[in-house]
């Protein structure tokens, strides 16, 4: 039965495109080596902060402390308790976090405009006055061991973990989340430690975007953070190591009642010359609703519910990740789809048609990202760790204009092929190894 | 403490008009980037789902992007990404939306492209039977595979209200997600996607006569249905703690979860000062949970307080509950994190605000509102629940003004209200059977 009613209509064509122009980037880097953005972008009356400090370390002893120095760097200095930073940063109108990851330490910030200075001067006292009290230190402490045993609950949380481990060994990106024994062992003392050491301006990056007048928020940047003078080593990861691929890994869920898929590789940085290809090969896989992998496991199968291919630009190396959590009883027939997909769009050429759909999304959604002042400031700050400015916005599209159906099949055929990338189940092993070892080669831990 | 800056103000414009079918149009013209948000919102959610189809609401939002008169099923997504747009739909307690956010050059696209769905959803078997197994992975993904899998907007109406309307399952049953057929889908949108039971607000670098003419052009002549009257759903609240444990297997560590009920959301007078007190306790570790449970007491991992089970307090009707949530060491009990919660709402009510912390939080919550609205489909979805519910889109500019008019002895007194009629919902780890 079909209740289609009315006759089909003419699609409407597009109208004329109108381009945003570049934002206009006043920059400034202060005598301690900080680098500062700032970018006017009137609307509501708001500035948006992130600052991006190099963080990498090796081993799960650093691990453990950093991401604790991460929760406990607001908790207060030499001349407030953390809960007067939180009553301080709520009467600007303002909120801050801040947070580690393999490559950096990031705060991210908003404040109504009139309390921009103010957030500056909290920024700068956490820089170099974070007290690490000895009480808020420890409550933060055992609160994180809680929270990891919440996390590591997760499928998606052991399966990342389990993949990352698996591609990248003991290097810097194989091990995101501290254990809790390493956490445990952390003190006061070590924290500071690695705040003396590390938090330093050099090789820093300060991005503001809003409702600003660009020079006098950049005087009001060196007023503020010209006093943090830290020396340290601003290490970042070192090369990563070349990816085993090989069978999928198989770990059991007893009772899982879907099984969580995840497969990693290596991609092009945002700065190499087959990066636009890829993308757009991405993009025709799985990287949006209207991919091949989305049409046939979810549309056409209905297998899943979110299968989605997405990249990373971690500073040592990016990394596409295909996600998606499959029924239980489907496990060995999506993993086939999955395949088939892959092998399909690594070794025949994409029609005309997909690559100019998906050649359009990227250009739109990039200038979807940066219509906002939080969207604009973050691009503008993931874009500084790759070294790049706010030129790639207006040359990231010139370069997706000019990409080819052979481009992206090449692009495809070295980043996407099954065999270039490495896999992780988590499900119920009771259920999934056999039907799933008939598709593909399993191994379990 | 440093000086408190003044109520931002904000002065969006606002343009409207209806159709002679019933459809309400607003336009919210901003030329600051080339972008357009195009969102209809239709009267309709979970509280209307009729017993034996609970998720039903739901499981039609997901069949509305599955074809109409003059699209394929997944061409409304390729049209919408192919023109370099993103878009999507949600389902509420009391509305259900689509929105697409796009380039400028693709507005009358998008116009199109819900006009058409709205003119004429196109309903197969096959898409159906495709449907539901994608709603029942999404519901595997987000709640039956997941630790804490609906805690506590699934488990916690159950424990809060009596009615049917109030209390299911919004996500569905499986069961009756498979006794669905086309003939309820089809009557599902003949009754409740009546063009006249719709608002579509078109917000961003457009010109509003061009947007109304569009708007006459592609809805016009959606011929004019009934328009459902929206039933109360009122009901007592509960009388003294209504209590309920769930067990669940994943979960590594208890959590608790409490709601009471408050004013009807359509007096703000009256329920604002709701909206202010779930700051002032759980915002930051200056907020006095947060402060008690995780910085001095160390008794909770976590604290949460809102109002409305979906978490959006500007956007529910009545009847609707204030919310906390704790996630607690297994080593504390539940009973000590309630008693602890009753001791600050009784401090709060005795007591009252300290100097500072009304303007601390309210400061913030301007702030964090302007955040939401900065983006211009995040405005359009503000001002489409505002139009729906208020007829007022312009409230969209006089949030902040409406945050900064709470009083203090108002907050206060809303604290006294939280007393021991509230339903209570625990999570302990363990084994179901």
């Amino acid at each position: 039965m079909s209740t289609t009613t009315g006759a089909a209509r003419p699609i409407p064509a597009l109208g004329p495109p109108r381009t945003a122009e570049l934002p206009a980037v006043a920059e400034r880097t202060l005598g301690n080596g900080l680098r500062a953005l700032v970018v006017r972008r009137p609307g509501v009356p708001l500035a948006e902060l992130r600052l991006r400090v190099p963080f990498s370390g090796r081993g799960a002893d650093h691990v453990a402390t950093a991401q604790l120095l991460g929760d406990t760097l607001l908790m207060g200095t030499d001349r407030r308790s953390a809960a007067q930073v939180a009553a301080d940063l709520q009467a600007l109108g303002g909120s801050l976090s801040a947070s580690v990851d393999s490559d950096k330490l990031a705060f991210g910030g908003s404040v109504l405009r009139a309390g921009l200075p103010g957030l500056l001067a909290l920024l700068a006292e956490v820089l170099t006055a974070a007290a690490y009290p000895e009480h808020e230190v420890e409550g933060e402490r055992d609160r994180l061991v809680q929270e990891l045993a919440i996390y590591r609950s997760q499928a998606g949380v052991v399966a990342r973990e389990a993949l990352l481990s698996r591609m990248y060994a003991d290097h810097p990106y194989g091990r995101e989340l501290p254990t809790a024994e390493a956490v445990q062992a952390v003190r006061a003392p070590g924290l500071r430690d690695l705040h003396a050491a590390r938090v330093a301006p050099e090789g820093s990056v300060l991005v503001l975007v809003g409702d600003l007048e660009p020079e006098a928020a950049l005087d009001e940047v060196a007023s503020q953070l010209s006093g943090w003078t830290a020396r340290g080593a601003a290490a970042v990861a070192p090369a990563l190591p070349a990816p085993p691929a090989g069978p999928a890994l198989l770990l059991d869920r007893p009772g899982s009642v879907q099984t969580t898929v995840r497969l990693a590789g290596p991609a092009p940085r945002r700065t190499d010359p087959d990066h636009a290809a890829f993308t757009l090969a991405n993009l025709v896989f799985g990287g949006y609703f209207s991919s091949r992998w989305v049409a046939n496991i979810r549309e056409d199968k209905g297998y899943t519910y979110s299968p989605h291919s997405g990249v990373d630009h971690p500073q040592a190396g990016s990394r596409v990740t295909l996600a998606t959590d499959v029924a239980t009883g489907v496990t060995a027939p999506a993993l086939l789809e999955t395949w088939y997909e892959l092998g399909r769009i690594a070794t025949l050429p994409v029609s005309q048609a997909e690559l100019d759909q998906a050649r359009r999304y990227a250009v739109g959604s990039l200038a979807l990202s940066t219509s906002s002042q939080a969207g604009l400031a973050g691009t503008l700050s993931a874009l500084t760790a790759s070294g790049l400015g706010v030129e790639w916005l207006r040359d990231s599209p010139a370069a997706l204009a000019e990409v080819t159906v052979e481009q992206v099949l090449e692009a495809a055929g070295r980043y996407l092929a099954p065999e270039r990338l490495t896999c992780v189940l988590v499900g119920d092993a009771a259920e999934v190894e056999g039907p799933a070892s008939r598709v593909l080669g399993i191994v379990r831990e | 403490m440093p000086p408190r800056p003044s109520a931002p103000a904000l002065s969006y414009a606002v343009e409207r008009a209806t159709l002679a079918n019933g459809l309400r149009v607003v336009v919210a013209p901003d030329p600051s980037s080339p972008v357009v948000a195009v969102a209809v919102y239709y009267d309709v959610g979970i509280r209307s789902e009729p017993e034996g189809r609970t998720g039903f609401a739901h499981l039609f939002e997901h069949l509305m992007f599955q074809g109409s008169a003059s699209l394929g099923k997944t061409e409304h997504f390729t049209y919408v990404q192919g023109s370099g747009g993103t878009l999507n739909g949600s389902t509420h307690l009391d509305y259900t939306n689509y929105y697409e956010l796009l380039p400028s050059s693709a507005t009358e696209l998008a116009m199109f492209l819900e006009a058409d769905r709205m003119r004429s959803v196109a309903l197969t078997q096959e898409n159906l039977d495709n449907q539901v197994a994608v709603v029942q992975n999404e519901i595997r993904v987000n709640v039956l595979n997941r630790p804490y899998g609906g805690f506590p907007w699934i488990l916690l109406p159950p424990v809060l209200y009596r009615s049917f309307a109030n209390a299911h399952n919004g996500y569905g049953d499986f069961v009756d997600l498979e006794d669905a057929t086309l003939q309820d889908a089809q009557a599902f949108f003949d009754r409740y996607y009546a063009p006249g039971n719709a608002v579509l607000t078109v917000a961003g670098d457009v010109d509003p006569a061009e947007v109304l003419r569009l708007a006459e052009q592609h809805y016009g002549d959606i011929p004019a249905r009934e328009v459902p009257q929206r039933p109360s759903f009122a009901e007592p609240p509960p009388t003294g703690e209504q209590r309920t444990v769930h067990v669940d297997a994943m979960a590594p560590a208890p959590a608790v979860a409490m709601g009471w009920r408050v004013p009807d959301p359509a007096d703000l007078d009256a329920y604002l000062p709701y909206v202010v007190l779930a700051e002032v306790l759980t915002d930051g570790d200056a907020a006095r949970l947060q402060e008690r449970l995780l910085l001095r007491d160390r008794t909770a991992t976590s604290v949460g307080g809102y109002l409305g089970v979906m978490g959006d307090p500007l956007d529910a009707r009545d009847p609707t509950p204030f919310l906390l949530e704790v996630h607690h060491p297994a080593e504390v009990s539940a009973d000590t994190v309630l008693a602890t919660v009753d001791e600050e709402l009784d401090r709060l009510a005795s007591g009252g605000l300290q100097p500072g912390e009304l303007e601390r939080t309210v400061a913030r919550m301007s702030a964090r509102y302007l955040r939401e609205v900065d983006p211009v489909l995040g405005r359009a979805q503000v001002m489409s629940v505002f139009e729906q519910q208020r007829g007022r889109a312009e409230l969209v500019n006089e949030v902040p003004d409406l945050l900064a008019g709470v009083a203090a002895q108002a907050v206060q007194a809303a604290a006294g209200t939280l007393r021991g009629d509230r339903a209570v919902l625990e999570i302990q780890p363990g084994d179901p059977s």
